[in-house]
């Protein structure tokens, strides 16, 4: 059942596109019905849980490689899968009125379903493997919807930049947990729990907590990969309130917290996870306060939320962790108000630049109810839930060791979180209507629903807060893997140095909302420093990487069959004479010892044929002498017994002088000779080649490491795999998929041949001759 | 090419050719030959045709698009591998899925999917080659 749960998703996703064209304007408000049944189903367990319940489930998948197919419920998952369902609802429902009409709403959909299953697979998974198949899952599906306005240069630069940061995170975290699951002996979350002072004491612990750490940090855009994060707003809206407010970027704080009982607790996690909190937090922030796009303010402030909550986990004391996770249902419920919000103001105003909106309320009275309440939530001003979430959030920073650095972090950013809050929530509907690129109307009810029902429900939760406690009690539980302890919370807490804390914060923050235009224009001078921030390392990391990319090609990729074969053969060479060099074998003269005179006959003809081909000036000259070596080749086979080899290399032979003979009749003759230098080198290369082909051939008749095998398959042939030729039994049955794979190679080539012959843009003649792949016989 | 020899004698040649690729593909598993061998020889006979008779003549002769017999091949030579899978055993093991009956006149058969897979083999060498050849004689 939590298995299909997971994968639901996937399968709506599969029929979304045809759904939405059969249920045209109702298909969002259809497809939400999926998120809102697992919300239920969710809900039931999470009930189920807080009373101590609980429920996991695995299927093997690979048990060889203790990778199952396993998944687990407890009051964090649960919470996760709560947000994610539950968002999903809305923004299914709002990207149906946001992009009504849109050719590719369908995509859209699917985009969002494929999403929000890869989601509930990384939050609820129990084996960390399937965790990360599902982390990739999400970095795909966001890579999907950023690019989503595809025919964007800008939309594709943002989805590979984000692609390109959490998939290397990606790559760092599953290294990391291989590691953690060679480490703790298993890939289970759950039992690895109990293992975490044997993965702690470990001396990997920090690779691991490196890898682990980087993964994480990456996805939640952590400094100093902040930078993916306010990009990614190319996405529609409605995207950018799903994943990379509410849910995607809180992977990394969710695996964060998870592992918290494995890794934490030293000082190491401590330190690194507080402090690249802190500083996202404070940076993240500050970046926000001279934006005047709401969606990059949102953006930053996301940044500033995240390094935020990262901190608290960081911290990770009791009322530390309460705090994380209340702020998490906080920002949650306001962040994705507000990130509608701002999609319904720019569908109806047509600009989402904040200096030119104001007056809105009157237009669109319902939107701005919700942003109001959306901004007091985080402002952190009573009676909402953010409120509270701020508060619990100072008393746990004053418990820290850094108690004065910590608290004084968290305060200046709350303070830039207030002046923001007005700056995106209150001001665009108040003071003097300002006019607008499209004349504003109240947006459809798919459009404010979802404002309207966050913010009700963070006000809901600040008026009524014992209706939470008892779920996020038995987050914190699950966090810490303890029994959830008693919880209270409530609007007030009499005169204590948080409540001064929140004053002075609200007074900071409305004289930074007075002072907003010398802010930006403070930073307006400082915007040519940005090149140098983590940005630009991107940036000239993937020119780099582009640069070498077009080096190496330039350098290997001649275009010249001549070429292709000298780099062969040189690699051949050099790597073949380099093993041998540096392991030396005791190699014996090869003695002649019962040959016949015909056998010295092939040998000279062999000579001889291969010197007449070298000086042989026509073409076809060449290739018949060629010939003549290949054959001569083919009859030692037929003397040494081997008739299979035998035949397959006359007609190989045969085919190959076809072959060549058809491409050589095309070509004109031979230009003219070509340099010394150029001769010596061929030359030199070839009899390097000959030479080492020769040694590997002595090496191998002489060392004999697996004697048995050829007795082996001439004893079995007949009675395991019913034939008397054990040449064709190896290819056909004992190594039947290397015989697979090299037909399938075959028929790559013959694809790359006929591109090459018949797609060519314009005729010409004096193409090089393709390679021959006859001559890759199994 | 308009030689009268070389067109008399592959009229003559072509079938026994195609005749003998046939032969060596169903005897492989017991003596020299094989799907490999096999389509080789069948290759070669139809290059002989294109080189005596023409590129056109011999798309006529072949009757299907050499580059389907890569594909078609390929999904031949995939049947038992995936029949393995099915019978709940690693990809490509033959192993207990003989038939045995005896035919009057040719005395006992055995067969098996490892007929089956060169049979594949067969077809995409044979695909492979003629796409090959049929194309760069075309040129």
């Amino acid at each position: 059942m939590i298995a299909a749960a997971v994968l639901s998703g996937f399968v709506l996703a599969g029929a979304a596109p045809s759904l939405s064209r059969a249920l045209r304007g109702y298909a969002g408000w259809c497809l939400a019905a999926l998120p809102l049944l697992l919300c239920v189903y969710f809900g039931v367990w999470f009930a189920a849980v807080i009373q101590g319940g609980g429920t996991s489930i695995a299927y093997p998948w690979m048990p060889t490689l203790g990778l199952h197919f396993s998944f687990r419920l407890d009051g964090l998952s649960l919470l996760f899968g709560l947000l994610i369902a539950g968002m999903g609802a809305l923004v299914l429902v709002y990207a149906g009125g946001y992009l009504a009409g849109h050719p590719l709403l369908g995509r859209l959909y699917a985009f969002l379903l494929l999403f929000m299953g890869s989601m509930l697979g990384v939050v609820l998974a129990d084996n960390v493997l399937t965790l990360f198949i599902f982390w990739e899952l999400t970095s795909i599906s966001s890579y999907l919807l950023i690019g989503f306005d595809h025919e964007r240069p800008a939309a594709r630069a943002a989805a590979l930049q984000a692609l390109l940061v959490t998939g290397g995170g990606g790559l760092a975290l599953m290294a990391g947990l291989l590691l953690l699951g060679h480490v703790g002996g298993t890939y289970e979350l759950s039992e690895l729990f109990a293992r975490g002072d044997q993965v702690r004491e470990h001396a990997l612990y920090l690779p691991i907590m490196v890898l682990v750490l980087a993964g994480a940090f990456t996805k939640s855009a952590q400094f100093p990969f902040h930078f993916w994060l306010p990009r990614a707003m190319e996405a529609p809206t409605p995207v950018s309130a799903y994943l990379h407010s509410a849910t995607m970027v809180k992977a990394g704080v969710y695996l964060i917290a998870r592992l918290t009982p494995i890794l934490g607790g030293t000082e190491w996690w401590t330190a690194v996870v507080s402090s690249a909190g802190a500083v996202t937090m404070l940076v993240g922030a500050l970046l926000a306060a001279p934006q005047t796009d709401l969606k990059r303010i949102l953006a930053y402030t996301t940044v500033s939320a995240l390094g935020l909550l990262t901190l608290s986990i960081g911290v990770g004391t009791g009322p530390a962790l309460l705090a994380a996770i209340l702020f998490l249902v906080a920002h949650a419920l306001y962040k994705g108000a507000l990130f509608l919000v701002a999609g319904a103001i720019d569908h109806e105003t047509g600009t989402r630049d904040v200096t030119r909106l104001g007056g809105l309320a009157r237009a669109m009275p319902i939107t701005a109810a919700a942003a109001f309440v959306a901004a007091l939530a985080m402002a952190g001003l009573p009676p909402l839930f953010g409120f509270i979430a701020k508060e619990t959030f100072y008393t746990a920073l004053l418990e820290t060791p850094a108690a004065l650095l910590g608290t004084a972090c968290g305060v200046a950013a709350s303070m830039l979180f207030v002046a923001l809050a007005l700056v995106v929530g209150v001001r665009p509907f108040f003071g003097t209507k300002v006019e607008t690129p499209k004349h504003p109307h109240e947006a459809p009810p798919s459009l404010w629903l979802g404002p309207i029902l966050l913010g009700t429900l963070g006000l809901v939760f600040g008026l009524a807060p014992t209706l939470v406690e008892a779920p996020l009690s038995a987050a914190v539980a699950a966090i810490l893997q303890r029994e959830p302890a008693p919880l209270h919370l409530a609007l007030w807490h009499g005169w204590n140095t948080a409540l001064y804390l929140s004053i002075a914060t609200v007074a900071g923050g409305l004289v930074l909302f007075w002072l907003r235009g010398s802010i930006r224009a403070g930073a307006e001078r400082l915007t040519p420093l940005g090149g140098l921030g983590p940005a630009g390392g991107y940036e000239l990391g993937l020119r780099g990487l582009n640069a070498l990319a077009a080096a190496q090609t330039h350098l290997l990729q001649s275009g010249y069959l001549r070429y292709y074969l000298m780099i062969v053969l040189a690699t051949v060479i050099g790597l073949t004479g380099y093993a041998l060099w540096r392991r030396p074998l005791d190699l014996q003269p090869p003695v002649w010892t019962d040959g016949a005179f015909y056998d010295a006959g092939l040998v000279v003809i062999i000579i001889v044929a291969a010197l007449a081909s070298v000086r042989s000036q026509p073409r076809l000259a060449a290739i018949a002498t060629l010939g003549v070596v290949g054959y001569s080749v083919a009859l030692f086979f037929v003397i040494m017994g081997a008739p299979d080899l035998a035949m397959t290399q006359f007609l190989v032979e045969t085919l190959t002088v076809i072959l060549f003979v058809l491409v050589f009749y095309h070509l004109p003759s031979l230009p003219d000779q070509s340099q010394r230098t150029a001769r010596v080198r061929d030359a030199l290369l070839a009899a390097g080649a000959g030479l080492t082909m020769a040694v590997l051939v002595l090496i191998t008749t002489q060392m004999k490491l697996f004697p048995n095998i050829s007795d082996y398959h001439g004893e079995h042939s007949v009675t395991k795999a019913h034939g008397r030729n054990v040449v064709n039994v190896i290819l056909v049955d004992y190594r039947g998929l290397d015989t697979l794979g090299e037909i399938t190679v075959l028929g790559v080539a013959a694809a790359g041949v006929y591109a090459l012959l018949k797609l060519r843009p314009s005729k010409t003649r004096d193409k090089p001759a393709p390679a021959a792949p006859e001559e890759a016989s199994p | 090419m308009t030689s009268l020899i070389l067109r008399t004698t592959t009229r003559f040649m072509f079938p026994v050719l195609l005749l003998f690729s046939l032969f060596l593909l169903f005897r492989g598993h017991n003596e020299p030959g094989g799907g490999f061998a096999g389509g080789l020889v069948a290759a070669s006979a139809f290059a002989l045709y294109a080189l005596a008779f023409g590129v056109d003549s011999t798309r006529e002769a072949l009757g299907v698009d050499s580059r389907s017999l890569i594909g078609s091949g390929l999904l031949t030579a995939a049947v038992p591998a995936w029949f393995a899978l099915l019978r709940g055993q690693p990809l490509l093991t033959h192993q207990g899925v003989w038939l045995y009956f005896a035919v009057p006149g040719l005395g006992d058969i055995h067969v098996g999917t490892p007929l089956v897979f060169d049979v594949g083999v067969y077809l995409v060498v044979v695909g492979v080659t003629l796409t090959i050849v049929l194309s760069l004689a075309e040129e």
